[in-house]
C-alpha cells in the first residue's frame, strides 16, 4: 500500500525520535519540525544530541524509535501498516540526494580538484552530460565566492575556502534541504565570516536548512526558528528573539550566559 | 658556532667518532677480502658464466620467470582488492569465505600448495562435469600449478595490505560521499580506493620483488623458468656453481628494476601530498648509506 505524494506542508518532520549508544541515551523523545523554506537553527552544549539529531534526518545515524519525513517522504524506511522495513542502500542512497549535508571537518575529496568535487556526484550518480554539469559546477564556485579556485587540489585551499567548496558540492545535487553540522567550528576565526556569509546569501534565496551551530549571532539574524537541545531532549524552541532575549528555562539562560559572555 | 654572553663566538668541536672508523673499516676490509676470494677462486669459471648468461635457454628461463611475477602479481592485485571487500562487508556469507581464504592461503607454504596444485590430478582425476570434462594432467601443466600457485597466494597477502589501505581513509570521507547519495559501491571505487592507494603501494612494491624471488621456487616442479633452466644447464655441462651465479645476476638485475619501478610510480602516485619523494634515485639510495649525523 503506498501514500500517494501530497504537497508537505513541512519539509522536515522529525517526530519522537530515540537514539542511544550502547547505554548513553543520546536522544530522548526529540521532535523536529521545518517548513519549505525555513531556516532552523540547533544550539546547545556539546554532547545534547545535535549532531546525532542532524545525521538521523539523512540516515547516516539509524534511530531506535520514531520517524523521519522529508517532503513527505519516510526516511531510510518503507512502511507496511505499522511495520517498517529498513531500506537496502540503493534505496537510501536515492534519498539522500535530495538532502544535502556540509560537515564540521569539510570531507573534501583529497584527491580530486574543487570543480571536480563538485561535479563528482552529479556525474556518476545522476549521469549528467559533462558540460552541463562542469557549467553548474563553474556558477556554484562563483555563488560561493571561489570562481577562480575550480583547478584548485583542497590541501592547496583554506579551511573557509574549502568549507565553501562543500557547500557548493551539497548544492549540485540540487537538494530540498540542506543540512549543516557546525559548519563554522573546525575554522579559525577569520576564516568563519566568509562561510557565514554564503550561508546568509543561501538563507535569504529560500533554500529550507537546518543549521546545528555555536553563532549565536548568526542564528539571531538568520535563523526563523531556533532549537535549544541539551542532553538529549529539547529544551525550548521559538523564535530567535524569544528563544534569546526571554528563554523560559533554566538552562537555557545558564547555556546562553555561558556562550555570551 | 654560537654566540656566548659575552658576544664573543665558542668553538664548538664536532665529536670524532672514532668507534665508526674503525668497525667501518674492518667491514670494508672483509668485504674487499671476500670479493676478492670470490674473483679470484680458480674453482669459478667466469668465462662459462659469461657465455651462459644470454644463452637461449636461460633467457626463455628468465621469460617464464618475468611473466609469471607479472600474471601473478595482476591477479594477485585483483584477487586481493575482491578479498578484502568481502572481508569488510556485513554479508556474514562474504566475510567468512574471504576469511577462510585468507587464512588458508596466508597459512600454508607456497611451495606446498605449488606441490598441491601440480599433483591435483591425485586428487581429481579429471576436472569438469560429465561430458565436459578434461583430464587433469592435461590442464594443469606445472606452469599452469606454477601460476595457480603464485597468483592466489599473492592474493591472501594483498588482501590485508588493500584492507589495511581502506581502513587508513578517514571515515568522514565516506560519509561525504554517501551524504551526497553515492551508494556504497561508488563510494568504494571512486573515493576509498584512490586514497587508499597511497598506503597500498609502497608495502606492494616489497610485495613484488618478494614474488618475484618467490617464482623460483616452481624449479621444484620444473616449471621452465629461470633456476629451472639454469639447474637443468648446471647438471647437463657439470656447471652448478657457475649456472647458480648466472641465475644470481639476473635476479639482481630483476629486482633492481622492479625498485627503480616502485620508486617512480611512488613518485607518481603520491604527487603533490606530503609523502611524496622528493630526491631522485641516486640520491635517495646515497642517503641510505649516510649516517644520520651527516644528514642535512
Amino acid at each position: 500500500m503506498t501514500e500517494s505524494p501530497q504537497p508537505a506542508r513541512l519539509m522536515v518532520d522529525a517526530r519522537n525520535i530515540y537514539k542511544s549508544y550502547g547505554s548513553v541515551e543520546v536522544l530522548k523523545d526529540v521532535s523536529l519540525q521545518v517548513k519549505p523554506g525555513e531556516v532552523t537553527c540547533v544550539l546547545g552544549p556539546s554532547g545534547g544530541g545535535k549532531s546525532t539529531l542532524l545525521r538521523c534526518l539523512n540516515h547516516l545515524e539509524k534511530p531506535d524509535d520514531g520517524t523521519i519525513t522529508i517532503d513527505g517522504e519516510l526516511i531510510g524506511y518503507r512502511r507496511n501498516n505499522d511495520v517498517l522495513h529498513e531500506l537496502g542502500n540503493r534505496a537510501i542512497s536515492r534519498q539522500r540526494e535530495d538532502i544535502g549535508m556540509v560537515f564540521q571537518s569539510f570531507n573534501l575529496f583529497p584527491h580530486m580538484t574543487a570543480l571536480q568535487n563538485i561535479t563528482e556526484a552529479p556525474g556518476r550518480i545522476r549521469r549528467e552530460p559533462k558540460v552541463q554539469r562542469e557549467a553548474h559546477a563553474q556558477s556554484l564556485l562563483a555563488q560561493v565566492g571561489l570562481g577562480d579556485k575550480g583547478g584548485r587540489y583542497p590541501s592547496q585551499l583554506s579551511g573557509g575556502q574549502q568549507q565553501r567548496v562543500a557547500i557548493a558540492r551539497a548544492l549540485a545535487m540540487r537538494p530540498k534541504v540542506m543540512l549543516f553540522d557546525e559548519p563554522t567550528s573546525a575554522l579559525d576565526p577569520e576564516l568563519v565570516g566568509e562561510v557565514l556569509d554564503v550561508m546568509r546569501r543561501l538563507a535569504a534565496s529560500g533554500v529550507t536548512m537546518v543549521v546545528v551551530t555555536h553563532e549565536i549571532g548568526f542564528a539571531r539574524e538568520v535563523a526563523d526558528n531556533v532549537v535549544f537541545m541539551d542532553h538529549g531532549v529539547v529544551v525550548e524552541t521559538g523564535a530567535p528573539e524569544r528563544v534569546f532575549d526571554a528563554p523560559e528555562h533554566q538552562r537555557t539562560t545558564e547555556f546562553l550566559s555561558r556562550v555570551l559572555k | 658556532m654560537t654566540l656566548a654572553d659575552n658576544g664573543s663566538r665558542t668553538r664548538i668541536v664536532q665529536s670524532r667518532h672514532w668507534g665508526q672508523w674503525v668497525s667501518g673499516s674492518i667491514i670494508v676490509a672483509l668485504v674487499v677480502a671476500f670479493v676478492s676470494a670470490i674473483a679470484t677462486n680458480e674453482s669459478i669459471r667466469w668465462e662459462v658464466i659469461a657465455q651462459n648468461l644470454t644463452y637461449p635457454t636461460i633467457l626463455s628461463g628468465l621469460w617464464t620467470t618475468i611473466w609469471l611475477t607479472i600474471v601473478s602479481m595482476v591477479v594477485g592485485v585483483i584477487g586481493g582488492i575482491l578479498v578484502a571487500v568481502m572481508r569488510m562487508s556485513n554479508n556474514v556469507v562474504l566475510y567468512a569465505v574471504a576469511g577462510a581464504y585468507t587464512w588458508f592461503f596466508r597459512g600454508t607454504p607456497l611451495l606446498v600448495q605449488l606441490l598441491l596444485w601440480y599433483n591435483l590430478a591425485l586428487f581429481f582425476p579429471r576436472l569438469g562435469f560429465g561430458a565436459a570434462s578434461i583430464d587433469t594432467n592435461v590442464l594443469i601443466t606445472p606452469a599452469v600449478a606454477a601460476l595457480l600457485a603464485l597468483a592466489l597466494n599473492e592474493a591472501a597477502y594483498m588482501a590485508e595490505i588493500v584492507r589495511g589501505g581502506i581502513l587508513a581513509v578517514q571515515n568522514g570521507q565516506r560519509e561525504a560521499g554517501a551524504a551526497l547519495g553515492m551508494p556504497n559501491t561508488a563510494i568504494m571505487v571512486r573515493i576509498v580506493l584512490p586514497q587508499a592507494m597511497k598506503v597500498i603501494v609502497p608495502p606492494s612494491g616489497n610485495e613484488l620483488i618478494t614474488l618475484l624471488k618467490m617464482t623460483s621456487l616452481v624449479a621444484v616442479i620444473g616449471a621452465g623458468d629461470l633456476l629451472t633452466n639454469a639447474q637443468y644447464i648446471g647438471t647437463r655441462d657439470f656447471t652448478p656453481m657457475e649456472m647458480l651465479l648466472v641465475a644470481t645476476v639476473w635476479y639482481l638485475l630483476l629486482t633492481t628494476v622492479a625498485t627503480c619501478g616502485q620508486y617512480l610510480l611512488e613518485q607518481r602516485l603520491l604527487r603533490g601530498t606530503h609523502l611524496q619523494p622528493k630526491r631522485s634515485l641516486t640520491r635517495q639510495v646515497m642517503r641510505n648509506f649516510t649516517p644520520d649525523r651527516v644528514r642535512s
